[in-house]
């Protein structure tokens, strides 16, 4: 157990809201997996959009209008043009999109989906320590570990030794931030007067926190970070990053596209910084689950269920989409709002590290997921 | 909504820690405290005795002698003229060797104060004593701008404060106004008599400081601490006593000095601490307030300080302080009154006069106002269950959000209302606070945490911010600057 150490560590690097926050573990394999959470349930219909659909256009409304023009990768779907990096994967067949994939989580709270697809139990927490702490039980016994982050994310913790490292960049409270704190104090006379107040004055000081520019730097340079403690035969092998700041209530179009920009940026820099190393690489992207089908009254999406995963690198069978499409018409959506999801997150994760890893399916599913129902997917890493 | 739960908890305490059990008295919750209280807690093993502390003190002037010495002989004169740029001058004396800075195991007596003082308070079971610590300690305020305070603060709450909490009132003020910390903050060691021994007849000499020659009155006296005395700790500003009342006071006061700092011929034997020198005091009867007091060396200045502690004014000013303190910048004039009389019928037995306060409505029912930046910081600790923090950190946090620890900048102390605190940037201050808090808070959920700190008293607007929050450290942030945690 190394759970004090971080701990320790952590009260000296303070938290930060902005910046992603990465972890990771180290193996004695060449194979690498990163694991970068998408904290806040990403819109997977506004990220690979299935402008195919006859629904898609009406339900979206005005998000729909980031795909006006953008190339379809197949001849249901279209890429947000921010993913520019991530297309590219694509066309090298070095990208693999999941979409209407979910855990198995069916409620909405960001906390428990959370927990849900961290933990790998069946339901919020079912279970103490993380798939990502299990999968290393399955690896060649390691030396040790390291991770990068303020705390130990629960997907890592568990009974194997996992050490953190924190950027020790103040943080500096989100633009999502203040629009909660503003939501918060909206009833309140007096705090809502004093925070407009203050937003007003750091603004005309430059320093809003609305007006971070260095979000797309600062994922790019986290992904030079994890790339660099990755590299090479000292490297961890398993990694995870954090990144905040999906959760698009209002204002999607703006924000997503930053979410997708930074995102798309600490990809390439992941991808650039672990040079020949990206050929043995599998990089997860996922979220806790996915948004309404519908654009709502403040040009957002509210909580929902089935979103997009992918998986990256040189390892995996890409340049395709896995879907078992379920349909945007008011009778194929869940709960009369949502995409419904069609494809089991869990098995796709056991699928893809067993080959990337050349595990037993079986065993790794049960060992990740023990609860998960169904089959590890197969094919999705080249043998 | 409030409760009384969140009231003890909040108002009377300093914030509840996770885990804490809810009082179902919340009243005798309060009153239980007293037979608990720890007066000399853990937390202040490090806090050095005074003895020790003025050693320190001592050793850092002695030293600072033997450097300027030691420079002054390699000193390349310096012209003072307005044609001499200010980086010339600045860059004479040459700079020898730097050596260590004399001062530096001072700052450290200092900063083991600070660690004490808060980690007392993010430990204690016994929150509302611990807040009447702090409503003492900023009634009897230092500052640590000079050395001597910065030495001797963790001794002087721990010996002259927080002993006498549950104590009397009067007992409190002697300890302190007699507490070498206090003697020096306010310049009570260098005041000696005009006419005393060591003055000559009036010639002036210098006992622990240098005279002043342009001084309003006959060299030596100094009228610091009795003038701060009646207008801060006991009687109150504009209560009555006039200018002559001052001086008068401040004569009484000569003799009470601090010895082991530095040699001084008035105080040749005597061990480092408070020291009581007749070759310093004044001779003679002293009228203050109507009333004479006969010479009785030592004693006169006691005898004058055990009168000022009974007062009408002081029970009443003290009385508008705590009501103040546990209830609204205005406090209720029925609320004044029934602590004014507690006080005065009880001869100043404080907990007579807490008893009175939380038997009171007003405690209980005034709107929550906006917590001080020491208020909040510690209950906001207290809530991620920090147990301790290094006192360095504890330094930056509280200069930080606005209320630097032991430096209220002048002997008034810090002023105790929620308006002097609620400002827009002193928000934003505590957001960007908030958000390193709850990094260290490690895996608390804050929505199974907010309805423990604030028991019946969490607003449905905070319930869902908690519950629709983006990440688990959101959602502690958002916590501790929700506006729960913002008022008590």
């Amino acid at each position: 157990m190394a759970f004090d150490l971080p701990r320790r560590q952590l009260l000296v690097a303070g938290a930060a809201l902005l910046t992603p926050r990465l972890a990771f573990a180290a193996a004695p394999t060449e194979r690498r997996f990163v694991f970068i959470i998408q904290r806040g349930a990403a819109d997977g219909l506004g990220i690979l959009a299935p402008v195919g659909d006859p629904a898609f256009a009406g339900l979206r409304g005005d998000l729909a209008a980031d795909f006006d023009g953008a190339a379809r990768i197949d001849g249901m779907f279209a890429l947000h043009p921010k993913l520019a990096t991530i297309g590219g994967l694509y066309a090298q067949k070095q990208a693999l999109f999941l979409h209407a994939a979910a855990s198995p989580y069916r409620d909405r709270s960001h906390f428990d989906g959370q927990n849900v697809l961290e933990t790998g139990g069946e339901a919020p927490y079912r279970l103490g320590d993380g798939w990502m702490n299990r999968l290393l039980t399955l690896l060649p016994a390691g030396e040790g570990a390291l991770a990068v982050s303020t705390t130990i994310p629960a997907a890592l913790r568990g009974r194997m030794p996992v050490t953190n490292y924190a950027p020790s960049s103040l943080p500096e409270p989100t633009s999502d931030f203040d629009t909660r704190l503003g939501a918060l104090y909206a009833g309140d006379a007096q705090l809502h007067a004093l925070w407009t107040s203050a937003l007003a004055t750091k603004a005309r000081a430059g320093k809003a926190s609305g007006s971070h520019g260095g979000g797309v730097q600062a994922a790019a340079a986290t992904g030079s970070l994890a790339a660099a403690l990755m590299r090479g035969p000292a490297g961890a092998r398993v990694a995870m990053i954090e990144t905040n700041g999906w959760d698009t209530h209002t204002g999607q179009r703006t924000r997503l596209s930053q979410q997708l920009a930074a995102l798309d940026a600490m990809v390439g820099a992941l991808q650039q910084g672990l040079g020949a190393d990206w050929g043995q690489t599998v990089v997860l992207i996922a979220t806790e689950f996915g948004r309404t089908a519908a654009a709502n009254g403040t040009g957002g999406t509210d909580h929902g269920t089935g979103s997009l995963a992918m998986l990256l690198g040189g390892g995996v069978a890409g340049g395709r989409v896995l879907a078992d499409w379920p349909g945007l018409a008011p009778a194929q959506l869940f709960e009369n709002r949502d995409l419904r999801p069609t494809q089991p997150l869990d098995g796709a994760i056991a699928g893809a590290l067993a080959g990337h890893y050349g595990l037993d399916p079986a065993r790794t599913l049960a060992r990740l997921f023990p609860a998960a129902e169904g089959r590890a997917t197969d094919g999705l890493v080249a043998a | 909504m409030v409760t009384d739960t969140a009231i003890a908890l909040n108002r009377f305490g300093l914030g509840a820690r996770p885990g804490e059990v809810a009082p179902t008295d919340p009243r005798g919750w309060l009153l239980a405290q007293f037979a608990r209280y720890d007066p000399r807690p853990p937390a202040y093993a490090a806090v050095l005795p005074t003895p020790q502390a003025i050693a320190v003190l001592a050793q850092a002037y002695a030293d600072r002698k033997q450097d300027k010495a030691a420079v002054a002989s390699v000193a390349v004169p310096v012209v003072a003229s307005a044609a001499v740029p200010m980086a010339a001058s600045a860059v004479a004396p040459a700079m020898a060797a730097p050596a260590p800075d004399p001062f530096a195991p001072v700052r450290d007596a200092w900063l083991a104060g600070v660690g004490a003082r808060c980690n007392a308070a993010l430990a204690s079971d016994t929150p509302f004593v611990e807040n009447l610590v702090h409503f003492w300690a900023n009634h009897f305020a230092l500052s640590v701008e000079k050395p001597e305070v910065q030495a001797l603060v963790g001794a002087y709450e721990a010996e002259a404060i927080r002993p006498h909490v549950l104590g009397r009132f009067s007992d409190m003020l002697y300890a302190v106004e007699r507490h070498p910390a206090m003697l020096l903050y306010l310049d009570q060691a260098q005041s000696i008599g005009p006419d005393s021994p060591a003055a000559g007849g009036g010639k002036p000499e210098t006992p622990a400081g240098k005279p002043k020659p342009n001084a309003p009155h006959r060299a030596g006296l100094n009228e610091n601490l009795a003038r701060e005395i009646l207008e801060l700790h006991t009687l109150g500003v504009r209560s009555g006593y006039t200018q002559a009342d001052v001086t008068e006071f401040a004569r009484a006061l000569t003799g009470w000095t601090v010895a082991g700092i530095r040699p001084n011929r008035a105080l040749d034997g005597m061990a480092p601490g408070t020291a009581w020198s007749p070759r310093l005091h004044e001779p003679g009867p002293r009228k203050i307030m109507a009333r004479t007091y006969p010479d009785s060396g030592a004693q006169q200045a006691g005898l004058i300080l055990a009168d000022l502690s009974v007062h009408p004014a002081t029970a009443r000013h003290i009385a508008t302080k705590l009501a103040r303190h546990f209830t609204r910048d205005n406090p209720s004039p029925a609320l004044v009154a029934r602590l004014q009389q507690a006080f005065l019928a009880s001869g100043g037995d404080l907990p007579t006069v807490y008893r009175a306060l939380i038997e009171a409505p007003e405690p209980w029912e005034a709107p929550l106002r906006f917590r001080s930046p020491w208020s909040w910081g510690l209950a906001a600790m207290r809530a991620c269950g920090t147990q301790q923090i290094d006192p360095k950190q504890a330094n930056a946090l509280f200069d930080q959000i606005g209320q630097p620890v032991w430096k209220p900048g002048s002997p008034a102390g810090w002023d105790d209302t929620g308006a002097s605190f609620a400002a827009p940037d002193a928000l934003w201050l505590r957001v960007e606070a908030a958000g390193r808090i709850a990094g260290k808070a490690g895996s608390l959920d804050a929505r199974a945490l907010a309805p423990a700190l604030f028991p019946g008293a969490l607003s449905d607007a905070t319930r869902v911010a908690l519950a629709n929050a983006e990440t688990p450290a959101q959602a502690m942030t958002l916590l501790l600057v929700a506006p729960e945690m913002l008022r008590s």
